[in-house]
């Protein structure tokens, strides 16, 4: 913490650095999330007091752990519940979610759709990684078909998720993706989503260089993000590739795929417009490519206003207190009908 | 408020010290608000009563068959009571399926109202009846009643231009007036209530005040009774009351125990039978700065309540067994965290779905070691529904003071039943408040789990606090820095504090009260909603001239102090439970006491009878 010229109080990062040994394996893509996350918060000029990160269980779940925050590494899947819970009963913090693809998507599903669903105010950061790394590779519910893993000695049978897809069908107001490998761009993700009023969600391909090393490496290694990275920006056409050679355009049906820019009418390229209320367009976009191994669109997919279940909550208890006056305890008990019984 | 007061009896009634009325019909029939709308008259005119309602788990079970009969058994005295009465002497049946599905809990003699318009064919079929009872003198042994409720009914409504199909659903309200005026009820209450309750639907509430004053009237002019009977008032202690079931009671509970202790209360729960009515009631409360969220499952209603609490308010959750069962997770993680919290059982017929309308006491070893690992938490069990306030804000006491969860054991049958409450002068509730952490406690540093030494609470430094950023979670930790740790010696000390500091509550819980006397023969050891049944029990034993002692368990875990004690002052023992026998077994395994067991679970109270019958079985022997 130090004092600016102006006299008030600037946080730096160490703010944000608890004294505990952060314990990942070495080269695993969560330490450049923490490591955006910690450069990011005393930016965002709340005090680590007000400020409060809850997990479930994972690797990425221990991130608490190294913040310097209040904090909560709960159990499997809950995050987004005892998040809610901290939310509603202190809407002056900042409330974070930290959680992964196991965590948020197979456990912990029904928690994660419902709290998309009633717009908490929450940020929430799901490390994908498609592998269960903690409890030493199993396949994910974003691990692709045919995955060999220990649980899957002849491939996994499982149709993945799309986290994207699953968060713009549960109503999610706010929804983005961002990469490990791209601190700028995580940075301005997660500015993005902690400055949106009410639940918002962000990706983060995340490599596990242990159990899946390289899942997204065909299109977040430096020289592939060019032709493979599809930067979304909002009021601007989609395009991407060398020289912006190729985009993106929507067919008859509303169903997004790359072209070659100069072989399609300027007016077919998609001009990307996250405020759009209906998130067809944000769907098809979240489906543009089935792996990670195709052109994949990362940035802010759904940026919506809509209200906000904490300020409702808010509300109701402000219009209770104004109508029938603060609350009083003799009358709560006495109420209905009553009679005196005389000794 | 309002306080009523009495109409005189008329002046040729009969005087009884007590009735026990049972109203029974199809579940369409109105039953339960028939039944409730007489305890109320009841209350306000001054009775000592304890109801017990009865209703199927299906909304809308087949009607006319036996599987869809609701009813609601009320007993009302001119004296105290703590029963809803082993046997009705009189019920009110609207359907055959109802007269079938009742009368094998009738004595012979009692006093049996029929609607004889639903006893045709078709009824009789769906009830399983060969011949109408009505007229094959199978009803012999009773004293019958046959009253064309609906055509009455019916005859009552058309001048109001209510259609017959409408006016017939009134006709609950055509046996609640004629009930009423053979026990000399005053009307204006019910009236009253009607009123207000269907203002919105005139003729709704046209049509049950009239069936109701038919069935007053016919009372009255009917040459079928002789004459009404009177039940004096009850010589309760003076003071202001009020008619309460378990669940509102325990909402009161809460919200007093948020009240007495400054802090704003979340309430998150999911709905089920028989809890939700506690949902209901605390959403109406919001002016008391209570927050409930019906969350998207059990699961989450505990991750919110536990959120809350370490937000710095009152986390509260409510669910009856099986979503207990989902939520031992998250009940262990607060255990671990050492965060206050309250969940709310209201125990039901088990195991699985069950009997989610029926009553029983099966979740004592759930609530005791439903959870993995060393997971020690108090345990509370409300004997009687205006009990479940007091019950309520204990847990909500001890919750904060040693910062753990505590669950609070209630019952279907205390959820539903009623009984007279005498108003608790709210002014005189001990504060509960305790004081957050504020600064750090160990020299600059702030350790979260430095415990206080009488207590072991860790201190609660909530989020907002500036200089006491912390993280803590379901891992183990080391006691004092709660950073995670993993040390053998450390988890088996941290094991041990837990449970001391669970088995500490015992020096801060009021000692075992005994009703009787050291050296009695038999003592009866009863917790949770036998009470009522359990004291009756014991008084009837009393009379017969045995000495019996009975002792009533509030604290289940921890035990209080004085409880082996108590048990080895009496040569036998004995253990009524609506389950298999888990008080029983906890005490013979602590106490090593031959502890003998009376146990059942038909969803359904003892009979005081049953207990009675045992006692005086153990002393012959
Ligand atoms: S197992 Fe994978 S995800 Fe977990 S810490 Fe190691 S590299 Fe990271």
């Amino acid at each position: 913490m130090s004092d600016d010229s102006t006299g008030s109080v600037k946080f730096t990062r160490k703010d944000f650095q608890s004294d505990q040994e952060v314990r990942w394996c070495p080269g695993c893509g969560d330490y450049s999330v923490l490591t955006a996350v910690q450069l990011l918060l005393p930016d965002l000029d709340v005090a680590p007091e007000n400020t409060v990160f809850i997990s479930g269980i994972g690797c990425s779940s221990r991130f608490p752990y190294y913040m310097n925050t209040y904090g909560i590494h709960s159990i499997h899947g809950r995050a987004p519940a005892v998040a809610t819970g901290v939310a509603i009963a202190r809407p002056d913090l900042d409330v974070w979610v930290i959680t992964g693809d196991g965590d948020a998507l197979s456990i912990g599903g029904n928690h994660l759709i419902h709290t998309l669903r009633r717009n908490v105010n929450l940020t929430i950061i799901l490390f994908n990684n498609q592998i269960y790394g903690l409890t030493k590779g199993q396949y994910s519910p974003t691990s692709e078909v045919g995955k060999v893993t220990k649980s899957s000695p002849l491939g996994s049978v499982d149709f993945p998720f799309n986290p994207l897809s699953v968060a713009l069908g549960a109503e999610a107001s706010f929804v983005a993706r961002t990469h490990d490998m791209d601190r700028n761009h995580m940075t301005e993700m997660f500015r993005r989503a902690h400055d949106h009023r009410g639940a918002a969600f962000v990706e983060v391909y995340q490599n596990c260089n242990v159990f899946n090393d390289g899942a997204f490496a065909e299109i977040t290694s430096r020289d592939s993000r060019e032709s493979m990275l599809i930067e979304l920006r909002h009021g601007e056409p989609v395009r991407f590739g060398e020289n912006d050679s190729l985009c993106v355009v929507l067919n008859e049906y509303g169903e997004a795929s790359v072209a070659k820019a100069d072989e399609v009418e300027a007016s077919r390229i998609l001009v990307h417009d996250e405020k759009r209320r209906d998130p067809s367009v944000a769907f098809s976009l979240s489906r543009l490519a089935e792996h990670p191994t195709q052109p994949t669109p990362i940035g802010v997919f759904r940026a919506v206003e809509r209200l906000v279940y904490d300020d409702e909550l808010e509300r109701q208890l402000a219009q209770a207190s104004a109508e029938r006056g603060p609350g009083n305890l003799a009358e709560l008990v006495g109420s209905g009908a009553t009679w005196e019984v005389s000794g | 408020m309002s306080a009523h007061t009495r109409d005189a009896p008329p002046n040729d009634a009969e005087s009884l010290t007590r009735v026990v009325i049972r109203f029974a019909g199809d579940s369409g029939d109105g039953m339960q608000l028939t039944g409730d709308r007489f305890t109320d008259v009841s209350a306000i005119f001054g009775n000592d009563l304890v109801t017990l309602p009865n209703y199927p788990a299906e909304i809308r079970a087949p009607a006319g068959t036996i599987a869809g009969v609701s009813s609601f058994q009320v007993h009302i005295s001119d004296h105290d009571i703590t029963t809803p009465g082993d046997v009705p002497n009189v019920l009110v049946a609207m359907n055959p399926a109802a007269l079938k599905a009742n009368l094998g809990d009738l004595s012979s003699g009692a006093t049996i109202l029929v609607n004889t318009d639903a006893f045709v064919d078709r009824n009789l079929e769906k009830a399983g009846y060969d011949t109408n009872p009505l007229e094959d003198g199978s009803l012999d042994a009773y004293t019958i009643f046959e009253i064309p409720m609906t055509s009455i009914t019916k005859k009552a409504c058309e001048p109001l231009g209510v259609k017959p199909r409408d006016a017939e659903r009134s006709k609950n309200y055509f046996a609640l007036g004629l009930i009423s005026w053979m026990y000399s009820r005053p009307t204006e209450p019910i009236v009253a209530w009607t009123e207000e309750k269907f203002a919105k639907k005139e003729l709704v509430r046209d049509a049950n005040i009239a069936a109701f004053k038919a069935g007053y009237n016919f009372g009255e002019t009917a040459e079928l009774f002789d004459h009404p009977f009177e039940i004096s008032p009850a010589p309760l202690p003076a003071g202001h009351y009020r008619n309460v079931t378990g669940n509102i009671a325990t909402t009161y509970g809460l919200i007093a125990g948020s009240q007495q202790a400054r802090l704003p209360m979340v309430y998150a729960s999911y709905p089920i039978t028989p809890a939700s009515d506690i949902l209901h009631e605390l959403s109406r409360h919001k002016n008391f700065g209570v927050r409930t969220m019906q969350a998207e499952d059990e699961i989450a209603a505990a991750g919110v309540a536990i959120g809350s609490s370490f937000a710095g308010q009152l986390g509260v959750t409510a669910t009856s067994g099986p979503g207990v069962d989902l939520k031992g997770e998250a009940l262990g993680l607060a255990i671990s965290l050492e965060l206050p919290l309250v969940i709310v059982n209201v125990q039901r017929g088990g195991p699985s779905t069950g009997l989610p309308t029926k009553t029983e006491q099966s979740d004592l070893m759930l609530a005791m070691y439903g959870r993995h690992g060393e997971a020690p938490m108090p345990v509370l069990a409300a004997r009687s529904p205006s009990d479940c306030f007091d019950a309520a804000f204990e847990a909500v006491r001890i919750a904060l003071k040693y910062r753990t969860p505590v669950m609070l054991l209630t019952d279907g049958y205390l959820a539903n039943g009623s009984e007279p409450w005498l108003l608790p002068d709210v002014d005189t509730l001990p504060d509960i408040s305790v004081p957050f952490t504020t600064e750090p406690n160990d020299g600059d540093e702030f350790l979260p789990y430095l415990r206080d030494p009488e207590t072991l609470a860790r201190p609660w430094a909530v989020p907002g606090t500036p200089g006491l950023m912390h993280r803590i979670g379901g891992l183990e930790k080391e006691d004092g820095t709660g950073n995670v740790n993993y040390d053998p010696d450390n988890h088996d000390h941290m094991c041990r504090v837990r449970a001391a500091k669970v088995a500490g509550i015992a020096s801060d819980i009021p000692p075992l009260e005994v009703n009787g006397a050291d050296g009695d023969e038999l003592l009866v050891l009863s917790w949770g909603s036998t009470w009522g049944v359990v004291d009756a029990g014991v008084r009837r034993a009393r009379t017969r001239g045995h000495n019996v002692a009975h002792a009533h368990l509030r604290y289940l875990n921890p035990f209080p102090e004085n409880l082996g004690a108590v048990l080895s002052a009496h040569p036998k023992v004995l253990v009524p439970e609506m389950n298999l026998g888990q008080l029983s077994k906890l005490v013979r395994a602590e106490f090593l006491v031959d502890a003998q067991s009376l146990t059942q679970v038909r969803g359904v109270p003892f009979h005081a009878e049953e207990i009675e019958t045992t006692i005086l079985e153990m002393l012959d022997e």
